[in-house]
């Protein structure tokens, strides 16, 4: 496939993320638009680790070009995960402290 | 169209559908569903680039663990569509457009790369996504970042418990 249309496609996904960040209030909705942006960045890092591979395969039948950007995608799961987790906890915590999780309650430091 | 064309095309459209899904629907629920499934079509679209290992650890991690502790707060906190707050339509309406905008700027940047214009991201073939060759690359040239990530990890499981117990 070409990579236009990945780089389409990963772009799409990307600015529904954004979207979703600035329309809704629900802190959980507004942390699975997060998830949806990393997720976009992880699938144009596969299309760009194929097309780099495509590229070398044709002088070395035994490349590993593009192995690297496979293992970024790895690390940014992992990443992703502990983010996951703390950030969860927080919302957790926020949601005991004044029993809600719209963010329009978080404009303020004090209190 | 060949085979590969036409999967391509419909995980685009359903991570494409499922994504604006998530932001469209009031139930917090529901958008972790719908969100699920983008993470499925996801996997898909690495799995028709012959990113296998990828594929599964994205099915096993995201769609898996992750959103599975998404579900379990949900719960926990017991959303339903009444307490859903709400923004008003102009906030709503002039993220859209600032979103289109970026969209915009990402796609003509795209096309106007001389670079990357007639690439081709190889498709059902290519061994490089294997378990084998991925393993043996982050066992030599990255094993300190995977051990330092497990010290992440580590971490990030003190961070959440201290956070997370009632003071």
């Amino acid at each position: 496939m070409p990579i236009q249309y990945y780089i389409a496609l990963a772009s799409c996904l990307f600015c529904i993320g954004v979207v979703g960040v600035l329309t809704r209030r629900n802190a959980i909705i507004v942390f699975m638009c997060i998830e949806l942006m990393l997720n976009a960045v992880n699938l144009l890092l596969v299309a760009f680790s194929k097309m780099h591979y495509a590229n070398a395969v044709i002088t070395d039948k035994l490349t590993a070009a593009g192995t690297d950007a496979q293992l970024f995608v790895f690390f940014i799961m992992v990443v992703a995960a502990a983010e996951v987790s703390v950030g969860l906890a927080i919302i957790v915590m926020m949601y005991r402290n004044i029993h809600s999780v719209d963010i329009n309650f978080l404009n303020r430091l004090k209190n | 169209m060949s085979t590969s064309e036409i999967l391509f095309w419909f995980l685009s459209v359903l991570a494409l559908f499922s994504a604006i899904m998530v932001l469209v629907s009031k139930n917090p629920i529901h958008s972790v569903l719908w969100l699920i499934i983008v993470f499925f079509a996801i996997s898909g679209h690495y799995l028709l680039l012959n990113a296998q290992f990828l594929a599964i650890v994205n099915i096993i991690v995201y769609a898996g663990a992750i959103m599975v502790l998404f579900l379990f707060v949900i719960m926990l906190m017991n959303q339903n569509p009444e307490t859903e707050p709400k923004r008003n339509i102009w906030v709503k309406f002039s993220a859209v457009i600032s979103g289109g905008l970026l969209l915009w700027i990402f796609i003509s940047a795209s096309v106007s790369a001389s670079d990357i214009n007639g690439k081709m991201a190889t498709v059902n073939e290519g061994n490089i996504g294997l378990i084998e060759n991925l393993g043996k690359v982050l066992f030599n040239e990255y094993a300190l970042p995977f051990e330092i990530s497990s010290v992440l990890f580590l971490s990030a499981m003190v961070g959440a418990v201290v956070i997370g117990k009632k003071d």
